[in-house]
């Protein structure tokens, strides 16, 4: 399989990354390289056998539904590049 | 007296429990050394403030007979792991000026331990690549030289920055993370030890996520004892990572030295690769050679699904990370490039934010998850992972206690010699080491010779689920037999 650069900025948009059409038409060449490298796989058996979940036995550990952490509003928005009232600020999402 | 940064750990750790010199004294001798090597780029920050407090308060502790078992051993760490107060960016512009309110779980174990924070190293953006030379802050300069040449050579990657600091006496270890290789690879190409411990031997939180599944922290260090004092103490149990192992620490550097005689080796018929150079080909026979020596026995085994590791590893790898970097939006912290809807927001943060490499690996990902393509990619390269396991488990089943292999395909090689080659050549540098990740075995690499150009190889030994004990055991007779390496100093 193999993709266009119709279909890389498809994705692009998807994984929310602007890209010139430059760059979709230089990034179709690098994803075919390494979906042609993968291409493989598809010559390998696999009826019948399970998909991997985990590579260690374990079951997943469960913990009292309990609040364990919280009060850090300052700590959470310390980082933040724009806030303000103990909130995030982003552009106006609802007209 | 030998300089203070030659000393090993267990070296440096009896002079301060002897007094012979100060805590405090140790780290100004590497503060010192960083700042005679800023040329290798090895540290994206130094903390020598942070360094001397923590050397005073071990100072202290060393006094009252308080110490632990890494009290005033000054170390570095990947810009991977959170540290409280501290900037980590995961060597990204997307994280910018990021300083975690937390501290990770392994690096929290180390301090508890009494080791110093000299600084943050250098690795490639969120540990994708094997070269160092996706780091936002540019390249590391290996501290070895091909003889006679003055070429800047890579230290490996991801984590080169560990590697090159060690390889130099920049620190007395450092921490690293490995999600295909990343530990292991630079340490083969720096004459350092690295190791790579089961999946679940470490607790993943805190440390920023590349693919999930794979991901594990270890350490790089300059000696097979080293390794495993670092790693006793970064293992562990932790409530906040629920894939992290609740089992007890072995002694590891109690293995060091243990005899291992009547171990049976495996020798993978698979990981003769075609146009493997043949020096690297002749270091594994002496490696054989070695253990032989030391009353192991050899057995032809047969890893039927090697090959397919490593596409398998970059369908896996890709979509774990399309995932995992979703969180770095432009809202909550990092890098935020403005415009005028939410949906621009991200997307001009993201293309600004996230270097080449990473860019195409969140799109592969991105792809190979999307509607009409998950069965295709994603589902069949898991169970591709299932049959690697498998094969794995059928030699552990009775027939060796461990795998011997090569660690990389060739040695060090010049900066920039790769950047107008296919992205997958790049990926080849990890074809003995991806599999262990895929079927989250521990791996060692222990540095076994030099190749013609003067430049460290390393071996890679793989064993059974959470026996890093046999591990050490082994690289201990390798070490022991190939004696250690060291570049000469030629950046002060």
């Amino acid at each position: 399989m193999s993709v266009d650069a119709a279909t890389v900025t498809k994705v692009a948009h998807l994984a929310r990354i602007a890209v010139t059409q430059e760059e979709a038409n230089r990034l179709t060449g690098e994803l075919n390289a390494i979906l042609g490298f993968v291409e493989e796989l598809s010559a390998i058996d696999v009826e019948g056998v399970e998909p991997m979940t985990s590579v260690v036995a374990m079951q997943l550990r469960l913990r009292p539904d309990v609040v364990t952490d919280g009060e850090n509003a300052k700590a959470v928005l310390a980082n933040a590049p724009a806030s303000e009232d103990g909130y995030f600020l982003v552009p106006k999402v609802v007209e | 007296m030998t300089e203070l940064t030659d000393l090993s750990i267990a070296d440096a750790h009896a002079g301060l429990l002897r007094r012979e010199f100060t805590a405090r004294e140790l780290a100004e001798a590497y503060l010192s050394e960083m700042e005679a090597a800023r040329g290798l780029n090895a540290y994206v920050l130094e903390t020598p403030e942070h360094a001397r407090a923590q050397a005073a308060e071990a100072d202290v502790r060393l006094s009252r007979g308080e110490a632990g078992p890494l009290e005033g051993i000054p170390i570095g760490v990947k810009d991977l792991f959170c540290t409280d107060g501290v900037r980590t960016t995961a060597c990204s512009r997307i994280l910018g000026s990021f300083v975690p309110p937390y501290e990770s779980t392994v690096t929290a174990n180390l301090w508890r331990a009494g080791a110093v924070l000299l600084g943050k190293l250098n690795c490639d953006e969120f540990a994708m690549g094997s070269s160092n030379e996706t780091s936002a802050f540019g390249p590391v300069i290996n501290p070895w030289r091909r003889a006679d040449d003055e070429t800047p050579l890579v230290p490996g990657g991801s984590s080169g920055g560990s590697a090159a600091a060690v390889a130099a006496g920049l620190c007395a270890a450092a921490t690293a993370t490995d999600t295909g290789g990343s530990i292991r690879q630079p340490a083969a190409l720096t004459g350092t030890v690295g190791i790579k411990p089961t999946y679940g031997r470490c607790s993943r939180w805190g440390i920023v996520a590349f693919a999930s599944s794979l991901d594990q922290a270890g350490p790089i260090a300059r000696d097979v004892r080293d390794a495993a004092v670092m790693l006793g103490t970064m293992a562990g149990f932790d409530p906040k990572d629920s894939t992290c192992v609740d089992a007890p620490v072995p002694d590891y550097a109690a293995a060091v030295g243990a005899s291992v005689r009547g171990l049976r080796i495996g020798i993978p018929r698979e990981y003769r690769v075609e146009g493997m150079p043949a020096e690297v080909e002749a270091l594994w026979e002496r490696g054989k050679a070695w253990l032989v020596d030391a009353g192991c026995e050899l057995v032809d085994i047969s890893l039927p699904h090697t090959r397919t590791a490593l596409p398998a590893y970059y369908i896996v790898a890709p979509a774990e990370a399309s995932s995992n970097l979703a969180r770095y939006d432009g809202v909550r912290y990092g890098l935020r490039v403005g415009a005028d809807d939410i949906v621009g927001l991200y997307e001009k943060t993201r293309a600004a934010g996230f270097g080449a490499e990473v860019r195409r690996r969140i799109l592969i990902g991105t792809y190979v998850l999307s509607a009409g393509y998950y069965d295709a990619y994603y589902s069949r390269a898991q169970k591709v992972r299932t049959l690697i396991k498998r094969d794995f488990e059928q030699v552990f089943d009775g027939v060796v206690d461990a795998v011997l292999t090569p660690t990389t395909p060739s040695p060090a090689f010049p900066v920039g010699s790769k950047a107008n080659a296919s992205p997958v050549e790049m990926y080849l540098q990890d074809v003995f080491t991806v599999t262990v990740n895929m079927a989250g075995l521990p791996g060692i690499s222990v540095p076994a010779g030099l190749s013609g150009d003067g430049l460290p190889l390393g071996l890679q030994l793989i064993g059974r689920p959470f026996d890093e004990t046999t591990l050490f055991s082994l690289a201990g007779a390798v070490e022991k037999a190939a004696g250690r390496f060291t570049p000469k100093a030629w950046w002060r």
